[in-house]
């Protein structure tokens, strides 16, 4: 099953994010890369991914633009921030954009992946929840779910 | 004693020479005040004292001139009044008796005696006839026939029909002088009556008149010699004053001469149709003693008030010198404090820049080492080699400390604008002394950090408290010796108060710096590159924080600083 999630890597450092994404491979997860933000969003445009990585500075479209418009487009997306230089400040306005999880730099390859997974599970797990709550006739309740903005 | 009386500006030397030019020279800034304010005041005082001296000294001169003057005047009156007393008892003898009766020597003596009790003073009476010879005498002395024809004064008796004499002492041996008159009889015949008039009457005469100022009224003749007695110059009759005759002159006179190293004022007056010069002596010494007296209370005055104000204007440059200095001394802190915070300001950027520049190609080795690690552990060709194992482990420790090192100056950096934010100071504490972790260990010092639990996150300056706390931190390193000991503690005093001590185990400070350690300038360290500035901008910054900062101390043993800050910022101590 994890062979299923797929991850997308956003990030400007295409060392850094090439080799991270070998590794979350070795860990058995799907993972593509972006080297900035106008290319990350062309590629979930394409194929919609469960869970993006993103750097939050970034020549031109910078991550909270990313983030902001991902959000929008495709709400079921979880997001990890990973960032060197964000503020406090900075991880408030990711979250409140719905950011998943915002992570400091550097962040240990475990903590990564235990992240992804956990958001996967979040993300599937609504749309269990909301057909769940279907089924049981309670539409309001599951339309809340899948609007909810987490 | 003479130092505690400088003020604190007078030995001033900047301290920051050379950075900021020095606005004023405080010292002669003083001077200045002083010189100018003592010039403006004490120059009209000092000009209306003499001007005053002056004027009362001339009012007195004048008051014993005129004094003096009316004196001789008076007395001349006197003297005259008595002579010619004298002169017209003798007319009316002369024209109440025939001639045949005065040269009667039993009517003449009953004249003689008669003179005596009436008007006193006469000691003999002669008659001369118009030959110059004595008729007829009475009197102590036997001078019956005595021929007088070729006398000065009997020519002059027969010209102006008065004589006069000088004193003389004559066969008495005593002094006394002579007065003659002539009668003419019928056909040009004349004949002469003459007396001799006691001198002692016309001595307590004179010593009767009062005079100020222990002078004394003399007669003398035209010679300058003495008719009575001079006490005040010390010289009896007849012999010759020491000062010079004055001229003549038809009133009263009043002059000043200079005897024996003594100012004498001379008042005199001719006696007219007389030899006779009176004089009034006074020491001039003695007549100004009033004045002097007065001259002493001006002086005085003078003296008291120009203490007075030389004083006042002293104490007052002093003060308002001392202020400036102060006000300097603040202003050139505040440029140093700003020049300080601007430079930490910088250094943090520059710190942030570079952590930043450093963090990116951090991750890739980060990243590059975990996927050697993962080739390691996943790929079976690769695994079950525990030294390469180990050695791709070293290097991520390795950076993740570099990592750990990056972003803690990231987030000093961050927290330069101040603002108010919710801190936990254990969070504070523990980076702070993460800086000095590998210092510490260089040079063994154990860091003890020490918070209590019950200390609530509370509303404060990040920033501010991570430069108060890393002041503090380095400035107890700069003094702890090798081996010694830093205590960190943080606890809560009460419900508004939480105290963190910095306790190190340096020399201690003494006392008398203890209460100037937060003095600006105030360093122990100068020639080891301090400022002196850091306590008193740590001192500075946790007054902004509503805090309170002190030290204590003891020789030897080391020295506490304590930092005493309000949990609720807003609530400030009145």
């Amino acid at each position: 099953m994890d062979q299923n999630i797929k991850v997308l890597l956003v990030d400007d450092e295409e060392e850094f994010v090439k080799t991270l994404s070998e590794r979350i491979q070795m860990r058995d997860l799907g993972s593509n890369v972006a080297y900035n933000g106008e290319q990350a969003l062309k590629v979930v445009n394409d194929e919609v991914p469960d869970v993006m990585i993103l750097d939050l500075k970034m020549p031109g479209i910078d991550g909270m633009e990313v983030l902001k418009r991902v959000k929008k487009a495709y709400p079921q997306v979880q997001v990890i921030m990973l960032t060197g230089h964000g503020s406090e400040k900075d991880e408030k306005e990711a979250r409140k954009l719905g950011a998943y999880d915002y992570l400091q730099k550097p962040a240990d390859i475990d903590t990564i992946v235990q992240t992804i997974r956990k958001a996967y599970k979040k993300k599937i797990e609504k749309p269990i929840m909301a057909a769940t709550f279907a089924e049981a006739g309670e539409f309001d309740t599951a339309k809340d779910i899948m609007d909810r903005d987490d | 004693m003479l130092n505690k009386l400088k003020p604190a500006f007078w030995d001033h030397e900047d301290a920051a020479a050379g950075h900021y030019r020095r606005l004023f020279d405080f010292r002669s800034l003083w001077f200045q005040a002083v010189a100018l304010t003592t010039f403006v005041v004490l120059l009209p005082l000092i000009f209306i004292t003499i001007a005053e001296y002056t004027v009362t000294r001339k009012a007195a001169e004048d008051e014993i001139l005129l004094r003096t003057s009316r004196f001789v005047s008076n007395t001349r009156r006197t003297v005259a009044f008595f002579l010619e007393e004298r002169r017209f008892a003798l007319e009316f003898i002369v024209r109440d008796n025939r001639y045949d009766a005065v040269s009667d020597p039993e009517r003449l003596a009953v004249i003689l005696d008669n003179l005596k009790r009436g008007l006193g003073g006469f000691s003999d009476l002669g008659v001369i006839d118009a030959s110059g010879r004595q008729q007829t005498y009475v009197g102590p002395h036997n001078l019956e026939g005595k021929d007088y024809s070729g006398q000065d004064w009997f020519r002059e008796v027969m010209e102006k029909g008065y004589y006069i004499s000088d004193v003389f002492m004559g066969y008495r041996q005593t002094p006394h002088l002579v007065i003659a008159v002539r009668h003419n009889l019928p056909g040009d015949r004349f004949y002469v009556l003459r007396a001799s008039v006691d001198l002692e009457r016309f001595k307590r005469l004179l010593s009767q008149l009062e005079i100020l100022g222990g002078g004394s009224a003399i007669i003398i003749n035209r010679e300058g010699i003495l008719q009575t007695p001079c006490d005040q110059c010390g010289k009896s009759a007849l012999e010759k004053v020491p000062f010079s005759v004055p001229e003549f002159a038809p009133h009263t006179r009043v002059l000043e001469e200079s005897v024996a190293g003594e100012t004498l004022v001379i008042g005199y007056a001719y006696l007219i149709d007389t030899p006779f010069i009176l004089v009034a002596i006074k020491d001039k010494e003695a007549l100004m003693q009033p004045w002097y007296h007065t001259r002493r209370q001006i002086i005085g005055f003078l003296g008291l008030s120009v203490f007075f104000i030389l004083a006042v204007v002293v104490g007052m440059a002093t003060y308002l010198v001392n202020n400036i200095y102060m006000a300097d001394r603040r202003r050139v802190m505040a440029l140093h404090e700003v020049e300080y915070s601007n430079k930490m300001a910088s250094i943090g950027r520059m710190a942030a820049g570079v952590a930043h520049e450093i963090n990116n190609p951090l991750q890739i080795i980060y990243e590059k080492a975990g996927l050697i690690k993962d080739f390691f552990t996943f790929k079976p060709e690769y695994k079950d080699d525990p030294r390469l194992l180990e050695l791709v482990g070293s290097i991520l420790t390795s950076v993740e400390r570099c990592g750990a090192i990056t972003k803690r100056v990231l987030s000093f950096a961050r927290h330069q604008e101040s603002a108010l934010e919710p801190v936990r100071i254990k969070r504070i504490l523990g980076d702070v002394l993460g800086f000095v972790d590998k210092e510490a260990a260089y040079r063994s010092i154990t860091v003890t950090l020490d918070v209590d639990d019950d200390i609530p996150d509370f509303l404060s300056d990040r920033g501010k408290l991570q430069q108060i706390f890393l002041n503090l931190t380095n400035n107890a390193f700069s003094f702890i010796m090798e081996g010694g000991a830093l205590t960190v503690k943080a606890e809560r005093k009460n419900k508004r108060w939480v105290a963190v001590s910095f306790a190190d185990t340096g020399p201690g400070i003494p006392a008398k710096n203890l209460e100037r350690v937060f003095e600006p300038f105030f360093t122990t360290r100068s020639t080891k590159g301090g400022t002196g500035l850091g306590l008193s901008i740590t001192y500075h910054l946790v007054q902004e924080l509503g805090g309170k900062i002190k030290a204590e101390s003891e020789l030897g043993k080391g020295s506490t600083f304590i930092v005493t800050l309000p949990l609720d910022p807003g609530k400030k101590e009145a």
